[in-house]
This record gives structure tokens, sequence and C-alpha cells, in this order.
């Protein structure tokens, strides 16, 4: 079972991520002068999140051919529904000292609770939600696309147009989540500080391992008999169903599994940036999820996740370093990573290793 | 007795030595006699133009909206200039000699004259006069007093407005001089307008019932919102209640027929600005199978060329800026479909057949070109202006009509006309529908299918170009500008059914209409996201949208 | 005996085009049937009405005289036991040999049952014997985008085949053959008939002839003429809607 998950890439990578998961928090937290300085912690773990959540578009992009460009509205609803149990810890710690409205509701005249923020004091189930919520999502919205057979560009642009009117519904103050500002001013997380040191560096191991427990079931999934049907749908959808595989329930199972996965992922980093809103669910954003996917490679997990990180890296890098450039490089890579590196940095980099292991057995012979 | 009190001093002053004719002289002493004569009962008789204004300055505000009112009741053509100079508080009483006086506007020191001759007085000095004052109330009076003098203007544009400022203040004492000057009026619009304005005054007067009743139905038959405003304080008075509820309903319903026709307006307006945006991503859609992601920053660029031409008309020849758009069309045209072009030949025509790499490349160059204008014109919003014939609005029945968004219908149609007929009617169109329809024969007969994607996806970002210039007239010119329509022409083009144009015109119309009609139920934005999820629902209905292309050429 | 497959007054238009036009057929258990016609005659939309990918707008469509077909789609009628061969070869490329044969063998399609399944001994044989069988046992590790065209269409005969359908459908297997490979191929149709019904769409007639069964031919969405090839051959209605255009 464990060879069937763990082959080169997936060791190194997991090797790699233990490494960081033991040195990041030491360096921070035991060994004298800070080496790594808390910003960076939290910085990590934001990366490790935007890493589950490419694995989590590589499942259906890289495996099942379905291009989502609303996966960010999955990972802001995980986000949000963490969000609310965080404003719900603040207790009478608002601004307004209210015990249970949050202090935005407060603000707008609210007298109670909406019906949907009931249970959300419970960390436990708001750790449900955040998986519910983006599944039920996921499932509603897939069952009517994959049902009607809406397939290729067509379905990419309904789910960019899902993330579009969620964001739009999001930023109105009505809907009871904060609307522009979002959610933030979060105090504590089960009871540990958010501010200090020690709860950083706990939320930044539980991204890693996040991680990879995600990477760990999206391989289980694809190297299943399930995983292969995927690649078939992918690759010849109408043989598929002539093979007698009714290619709807595959997809929408496949695109739950992903969407709770990339709700897990937002859950993480809303307690780790300070905040979520409705930004999270802009376009723009969930088409950056694909370019992590596509410049790691696509369809190989691992290297969705270096994708990712090596995007948000270069992001904080560049935007500090020249503001102007960052828009550039972002664009360059999407068109670079189409037209040269189609199996992406992962699907070169092996290649590459595969040609000059081959060549000196070559001239042995 | 102010009055005739006051008249003494001023008649001995006009008569003064070789400042006026004799005749004056004479005219205005009898004036004076008659005023010193007639007993306060009969004073009424002796209401000249010039007792009157010589006891302005006199007496409490009350007694002074008194004689406003009856000043412009003298229908005098110095009435209006002394009002207007009352309102301004350029009307002073010189000390010396009690004289009323009118400063000049302008001048430093302003000059004066007397407000009765015209004489000019020298320089104002402003110690030695005291000002006529004015408080508000007295100034509405005024206002309405200054109306029913413009109700016997020579120009009908005067005594329509004359008339509607009569309508507005609907004051009972104006009836008088509202009969006259409907008697004596020949313009039939003018004549309405204060036949209605005469039906207000009835309805608060002490007129009978059957006035009243008459008046209602004149108002009934008006039927806007000003109607419904001078009537609905009648909504209790007992003698009129019945008629005046028929009259409100009656209104009430235009309204709400109006109302729709409005919202229609405004849904069509939408409309041709999401027709316009999409219409191109219609042909590269339809014809190449691309998603040019960057369609919304074509639609940009054709938006900062209109900027940049306005800029170097401002800049050379001012005298053109009525002409910009002209100019600037065909070279947002130009620009972006030169761009569009550029894109078909370094990206879009080597991931062909690939439409989902396609669309992410083409997102690339969108990023990079909403930068690339950001670092050359700046983050901020650039101001483009209208044209003269583009800013303004006109009311048709019971809605307004801005004039920019009617010239944005009408080009969005041209465009689309004009676009049917290059496809339907020219050798390029042919070529463009026969590599659409079927590729590899296309390419058998002889058509350079590269050369057709190349134009086409040209021609599809030159009327994203056209699109910016409509655009800079209604929204704001920012770097994100085409960020904001991406999503909607989309929607447009998913809706209506790619490769077809009449299948962008419906969906373009259907989608603007539903939004606007959501819009007062809803709320703007719940409106769009209520259109966002019936789309999506559709989708699930008819895959291939409203006006889908069938057979097998779109099966392969 | 009961047929295998029986079509009755099945017509079926788009946009006005009628591509089906009445069309009644009867397949027989085990029968070797080959179907013929000119382009547009409707061999592609019959096929797509009996596997349930398009639904007829009138007539009926009954499996073993009890089940209605129109009411089920492809992956019902797959499941039912109706193998589809493409004209095109469609494998699944990225996949090994293996992993296409696997995919197609009998066994529960659902999602979970397909997220745990093991492939076992019982499966490994039967892939075994379909390899040998189709000649690419060398290649049962490599991804089909390998294979060369004729290798393809074997592997979509193989994994019909492992499918265990009671009726294939195949859609001109012959096309883009060497004709070596055109003579085996027919062989191993005429194998394959007897235990399974059969239905070959073809324009090769030498591929036909090698078939040596009763032939249909279809025009303008409905049965022209129905028999051996030679009885057909010899319709003068035939003849004109062959040559005649």
């Amino acid at each position: 079972m464990l060879a069937r998950l763990i082959d080169t890439r997936m060791a190194v990578f997991l090797a790699v991520l233990f490494v960081l998961t033991v040195a990041v928090p030491l360096g921070n937290l035991v060994i004298a002068g800070q080496p790594v300085p808390s910003y960076v912690v939290a910085l990590l773990g934001k990366y490790l999140t935007y890493a589950l959540l490419a694995v989590a578009l590589d499942l259906v992009w890289g495996y099942c051919g379905i291009l989502s460009l609303g996966h960010g509205a999955f990972f802001a609803l995980g986000g949000y529904a963490m969000g609310m149990h965080l404003m719900r810890e603040i207790g009478p710690r608002g601004v307004y000292g209210d015990p249970v409205l949050p202090d935005f509701m407060v603000f707008l005249n609210w007298k109670e609770l909406p019906w949907f923020w009931l249970g959300f004091d419970s960390f436990w189930f708001a750790a449900l939600m955040v998986m519910v919520v983006p599944g039920a999502l996921a499932f509603v919205f897939g069952w009517f696309a994959f049902r009607s057979r809406v397939t290729g560009v067509y379905l990419s642009i309904i789910t960019q147009a899902m993330t579009y009117a969620l964001m739009l519904a999001f930023f109105r103050n009505e809907m009871g989540f904060g609307g522009n500002n979002g959610l933030t001013d979060f105090k504590d997380i089960l009871g540990f500080d958010l501010q200090a040191d020690t709860t950083r560096a706990g939320l930044f191991v539980a991204a890693a391992v996040a991680l990879a427990a995600g990477l760990l079931l999206a391989r289980y999934i694809t190297t299943s008999k399930l995983g292969k049907v995927l690649v078939a749908i992918r690759d010849a959808e109408s043989r598929t169903r002539f093979l007698g595989y009714r290619v709807e329930a595959f997809k929408l199972f496949v695109f739950v599994v992903s969407a709770m996965m990339a709700g897990v992922a937002g859950a993480i980093y809303t307690p780790l940036v300070g905040i979520i809103n409705p930004g999270e669910f802009s376009p723009a954003n969930s088409i950056e999820i694909v370019i992590w996917v596509a410049l790691g490679g696509r369809g190989t997990l691992v290297g969705a996740a270096m994708g990712a990180i090596i995007v948000a890296l270069s992001r904080t890098l560049l935007t500090s370093w020249f503001p102007e450039l960052w828009l550039f490089a972002l664009g360059g890579m999407f068109i670079l990573v189409t037209l040269v590196l189609p199996q992406g940095i992962l699907g070169a980099v092996e290649a590459g290793l595969r040609r000059v292991r081959r060549r000196p057995r070559e001239a042995a012979a | 007795m102010i009055f005739t009190r006051q008249s003494a001093p001023r008649g001995g002053e006009a008569a003064g030595p070789g400042r006026c004719p004799v005749a004056w002289a004479l005219t205005l002493a009898l004036v004076v006699i008659l005023g010193l004569l007639a007993p306060p009962q009969a004073r009424a008789a002796s209401d000249s133009f010039e007792s009157l204004v010589a006891a302005l300055a006199g007496g409490s505000y009350s007694d002074r909206a008194k004689l406003v009112a009856k000043i412009a009741q003298t229908g005098d053509p110095r009435a209006l200039g002394l009002l207007e100079a009352l309102t301004d508080g350029r009307l002073y009483q010189r000390k010396s000699d009690k004289r009323i006086v009118t400063v000049a506007a302008s001048g430093k020191p302003p000059g004066m004259s007397d407000a009765i001759t015209g004489e000019d007085l020298g320089v104002f000095n402003k110690r030695a006069a005291k000002k006529v004052k004015v408080n508000n109330s007295l100034r509405r009076k005024i206002r309405t007093a200054i109306g029913l003098l413009s109700l016997t203007s020579s120009d009908a544009q005067d005594r329509l407005k004359a008339a509607q400022a009569a309508f507005a203040s609907g004051d009972p004492a104006q009836l008088e001089a509202l009969d006259a000057a409907l008697s004596a009026e020949s313009d039939r619009g003018v004549a309405t307008a204060l036949a209605e304005a005469r039906a207000v005054a009835i309805l608060n007067s002490k007129t009978g019932l059957a006035e009243k009743q008459a008046a209602i139905t004149v108002l009934k038959q008006r039927g806007d919102r000003d109607a419904q405003a001078a009537l609905s304080p009648f909504r209790d008075d007992p003698a009129l209640a019945g008629a005046v509820a028929v009259a409100l309903r009656s209104i009430e319903e235009r309204q709400a027929l109006w109302g729709m026709a409005q919202n229609v307006w405004y849904g069509l307006s939408l409309g041709s600005v999401l027709l316009l945006a999409a219409i191109g991503l219609a042909i590269t859609f339809g014809v190449m199978g691309v998603i040019n992601m960057a369609h919304g920053e074509l639609v940009m660029l054709g938006a900062y060329t209109t900027f940049a031409v306005q800029e170097a008309i401002r800049t050379s020849a001012p005298g053109l800026f009525d002409w910009s758009l002209l100019i600037a069309a065909p070279l947002a045209f130009v620009v972006a479909g030169t761009v569009g072009v550029v894109i078909e030949r370094g990206v879009v025509r080597h991931l062909y057949g690939r439409p989902l790499e396609t669309l992410l490349a083409t997102w690339g160059i969108s990023l990079m070109l909403q930068q690339a204008v950001r670092s050359i014109f700046g983050p901020n919003n650039r101001e483009v202006g209208n044209p003269g014939w583009m800013s303004g609005a006109f009311e048709l029945g019971g809605m307004t009509i801005t004039w920019n968004r009617l010239w944005i219908l009408i080009f969005a149609l041209m465009v689309f006309v004009g676009l049917l007929f290059l496809l339907r009617r020219t050798a390029m169109g042919l070529q463009m529908r026969a590599v659409t329809q079927n590729r590899p024969m296309a390419a058998e007969m002889g058509i350079n299918t590269g050369r057709v994607d190349a134009l086409t996806f040209g021609l599809g970002a030159g009327i994203g170009g056209l699109a910016g210039v409509a655009l800079s007239q209604i929204d704001n010119v920012s770097p994100n500008l085409g960020q904001s329509y991406i999503v909607d022409s989309f929607m447009v083009v998913v809706f209506g059914g790619a490769g077809n144009l009449w299948g962008a015109l419906a969906g373009a119309f259907t989608l603007g209409v539903a939004n606007k009609f959501l819009e007062p139920f809803a709320g703007a934005v719940l409106a769009k996201i209520l259109v966002l999820v019936f789309i999506i629902l559709f989708i699930q209905k008819r895959p291939r949208g409203l006006f889908a292309l069938r057979g097998r050429a779109v099966e392969a | 005996m009961s047929s295998q497959l029986f079509l009755s007054g099945v017509s079926k238009s788009f946009d006005g085009f009628k591509a089906i036009n009445n069309l009644s057929m009867v397949i027989e258990k085990g029968e070797l049937r080959a179907v013929i016609g000119p382009n547009g005659a409707g061999k592609t939309t019959m096929m797509d009405i009996i596997t349930g990918k398009t639904r007829p707008d009138e007539g009926e469509v009954y499996w073993n005289d009890a089940i209605d077909l129109t009411r089920l789609d492809e992956a019902a009628t797959a499941r039912l036991g109706v193998g589809r061969k493409f004209q095109k070869p469609t494998v699944i490329e990225t996949l090994s040999v293996a992993d296409n044969l696997n995919l197609a063998l009998k066994a529960d399609r659902g999602v979970f049952s397909t997220l745990t399944a093991r492939t076992g001994r019982t499966q490994k044989t039967e892939i075994n014997r379909l390899l040998a069988l189709i000649c690419l046992s060398d290649q049962r590790s490599r991804p089909a985008a390998d294979l060369s065209h004729g290798q393809k269409q074997w592997l979509e005969i193989g994994m019909l085949l492992a499918q265990d359908p009671a009726l294939l459908l195949v859609d001109e297997p012959a096309a883009g053959m060497t004709d070596a490979e055109t003579m085996r191929t027919a062989e191993l149709l005429r194998n394959i008939a007897g235990e399974r019904s059969v239905v070959v769409v073809e324009h090769d007639m030498q591929f036909v002839a090698a078939l040596g069964c009763k032939v249909t031919v279809l025009h303008q969405g409905h049965v022209l003429a129905e028999g051996s090839l030679d009885h057909v051959s010899a319709n003068p209605e035939v003849v004109e809607v062959y040559l005649g255009r």
C-alpha cells in the first residue's frame, strides 16, 4: 500500500516537507537569536496552504481534465467557515464588547445572530463545516454541470461565474459575513493566542501535516482503479462512457473531494494570515491557482504543490523588490508554461534527469 | 401712510433740472399728486410701478412681498430687472434723498442708477445707502413673480419655463396672470403647461367644485410625478377625494408603465454595452474556438486610445474636441486589432486545439497588458470627456434618455450590422465561415487558414477596441476596465451560443434587460448574482447556448 | 428464440434533417451482420440510438425483447452488454495497454467499488488472455499512445471483448488497415460472432465479402435492401444508390 502511494518524487517531497516542519519551528522557538523570524513562519505556512489548494486543483484538472476556474471559492468558503468560528471565539473581547455578536454585526445594528452562524462557536462544528460547505457547493454545482455534460471551456467559464457571483454576494453587508472587510481581528484559536509564536508555529505544522495528508489522499485516489478511470475520462470521455462508467458520478466524486481539500487549505490559511475577505473569491485568484499547477507540472500532485510554493515565493520577493514587474512575471509564466513547458517544471526536470541517466549507459554500450 | 410720504421727495428729484424730458417730469408730478391725494382705500388705483417701487424700502417683509406681487402684476417692462436686482441684493435706498437705486452687478467700484428711470447716478457708495433687504420666503415669492413676468416673454422657451415654475409654486395668486397668458398663448406646448399650472393654482384656490374637478382631470392627463405631488395633498379633501383618488390611480398606472419603459431602456443600454464587449469575443470563440481572456484588455486599450486622442486634441487642436470620438474609433480599432494579430501570431497560433491552454496563455497576456498600461498611464482613472453631442439628456414621455447611452446603443447596433455584413457579404467573411464550419476542408480548398485566423482574431480584437471607445464615455478609464467586463461578456457569449452573432445580440440584450428588471426588486448586486445563477442553470439545459450551431461539424 | 436487438419504426431528425427515417431491423443472438450505405445514410446515428447516446424521436428499440434501450444512457447500455467501437480508434492514450484492458474488464462500475478495486489473479489472467488474442503481449506496459494505428484498432477490439458484451457495434474497423490486417480483422470478427452478436458498419466491400454474412443496406435513414451480399448487389436500387452519384 505504502509503496503504491510513495514513489520517488513523493518521497523526496515528503522528506523535504518533514525537515521543514521540524526545522522551522525549532528555528523560530528554540534556537537562540531566532534565525527564523515569526513572519517567515506565517509566510511559509501560507505557502503550504496554497500548495494544498494546488494539489486539490491538480486532482480535478490534472487527472480528470476539469479545468475549474473557481477553486478559489472553495478555499475561501473553508476560510470563512473557520473565520466564523474565530469571530465567535472573540466573544465579549470585541470593540463593542457584545458577548455574542461579532463587531461588524453590532455596527450594522443587527440584533441577533443569523441562523447560519449558529454552531460556529464550537471548533469541531466549524472544522466539519470547513469541509461540508465547500463539498456541498461542489456537489450541487457539479451535479448540475456534469449531468448535463457541460465540459471544456464552457465548464471553466461557469466555474468562473460561480466564484464571481459568490464574490459579489460576500461583498454585500446583508450577507452577514462582514461585507467588504471580511472577517478579521481574531484573538485566539482553541484557547491559544493567535499572536503567539507558538500558536503560529503550531499552525505551520498543521499546514504541513494537512499538505502531506492531502498529497497522500490524492495519491491514493489517483493510483487506484478510480484514478485510471479519471484519466480515461480526461483523455477519452466518450470511450469511458461506452465502457460502462457513469462519467458524471466520477467527476462529481473527485470534484467534491477536491473542493473539501481546498476548504481545509482555506481553513488553515485564515488563522495564519489573520483575515479572510471577499477578495479571495475573485476570479483572478482562481486562475492563478491554475498557473501554480501548470508551472509545477499538471497531473503530478507533487509538482502542483511545488508550483504553488514557487509562484507564491516569487510573488513575495518580486512585489517587494520590483512591484512593477510582478504582473509581467506572472503573465509571462502563463505564456511560457503553456507554450514551452507543457509538462511543467517537474516534468522538465524529470525528463532532464532521465536523459542524464541514460547517457552514461549508452556510452557504456 | 408710508406710501405717500415717500413718493413726494422722489417726484421732486425726478423733476430735477436738465435731467429728464419735461413730459416725464410732468407725468411723474401728476402721479405724485394723485398719490398724495388718493385715500388709502383707493390705493389700488394708484398702484403704479413707480409708486410700488418707491414703497419697497419701508415696511415689513410681508409688506414687501405684497409689493413684489403687485410690481409683477403691472407687467411693466422694467419689473424683471428690478426684481432680479432685488433678489440679488443689489437694490438700495439712497439715504440722502430716499431714492431707490439699482447697483450694477459688475464693476469696481460698481456704478448705480435710478431703479425707476434708469438714470445714471455715478459711483455707488455703500455707506450712503440702505439695502432693501430680502429673506428666504421673500426670495421665493420674488422668484414666482419673476416667473409670472416671463409668462409674457416673447421667447416661447422662456414662457414654458415660466409656466413650469408657476406649476411648481401652485400659488392661487397667479391665477389671473395665468388666465391672461393662456388666452394669449399660441404655442401648444406652452399652452398645455399653462393649463396645467392653472389647474394647480385652481386646486389651491377657493374656486368652485366644478372648476376643481376639471383641474384634476387636467393633472390626471399630465400624469407624471409632479402631477402626483400636486394632487396628493387633496387626497383627504372630502369634496375632491373621489376624483383625486381616481386621478392618482391612473397616474400611478401610467408611472408604472413609464417606469417599465425606462427599465427596458436601461436594460437595452446595458445590453448594448455588453454586446459591444462580447461581440468581438463571440467572433474569436465562434470562428476559432479560442477563449481570449485578454479581450477585456483590448477593450481597455481602445479606451486608452480615446484618452490619448483627446489629450492630443486638448494640447494642439482644442477645436476638434467634438470630433475626438470619430477620430479615436478607427485608431482604437487599429491599435487593438494590431495587438490582437500580434497575440495570435505570437501565442495563440501555437495552441490551436488546446482551448484550455489558450485560455491560460491569453490570461497571462491580459495581466501583462494591464501592467503595461498601468506603468505607462499610471494606476489611476484617466479623464475622458464627453463631446457636446454625447452629453446631456432628453425627455421622452415619462422617461429620461441620456445622449451618450443612446449613441452607444446606436453605435453597438452599427458595429453589429457592419460585422454581419462583413461575414455575410465579403470574401473574408466567406472564408471565415468556411473555416468555422470545416477547417480541414477549407484548408484543402486553398484557404490560407493561418491568415484567416490572424485576421479573425485581429477583427475580434479591433471590435474590442471600438467597444473601449464607447465604454470610455460611461465608465472609468483605468487599467482594470477590462477586468470588470470579462465575466459579463463571457456570460453573453455562453448564453447566446458561441459562433453566432445573433446569439450574441439576443444574449446581450436579454441579460441587460433581465438585469435591469431585477434591480428594483433585488438591488444591483443581487440582480447580477441572480442573472449569473440563471445562466449557470441555463447552461445545464442548453450546454451550447441559445443559438447553438448543431450538427457534425461541432461534434468533431 | 428472442432477438438480441429489435428496432422498429425508429426516426430521428436534426434541425429538420431526417437522419433516421422509419428504420426497422432485427439482430438475432450470435448473428454477424454487416451494415453498408453511402455517407449520410444514418449509420452512425443508428449506433448512437442503440447505445443511448441519442434519443429517437419515435420508434422502439428493444434488447432481448424485454428492455427498452431508448430509456438508457451510454453507461447503462454498456453495462447491459452493448460494446461499441468507434470509427476512429479511441483508446486511453496515456494509460498502458494493460490498464486500458483492465478498465474495460467486466466489474462493478460504481465509484466507490472502483476506488477500492484491486486487480486480482483472475483479472490478470484475463488481461493476459486478451493481450495474446490481440497480439499485444509485448506492448502491455507501453502507453497506448505509442501503438500503431492498426494496433490501436485491435486494442479497442480487445477492450470490447474485455467488456464481455452480448452485442458488438463495430464502426469501420478496417479503415486505415493494411490488406493483411483487414483480413485478420475479418477473421477475428467471424470468430467472435456466434457467441456474441456483431454488427459491423463498413464501406470496404472486400471486407464485407470477407465477413460472409447477411448485409443490410441503409439509404437516407431507412433500410433499402437486406440479404446476402450477392443478393443486395443484384438489387437495382442499391446499384443506383452506390453508382448513381
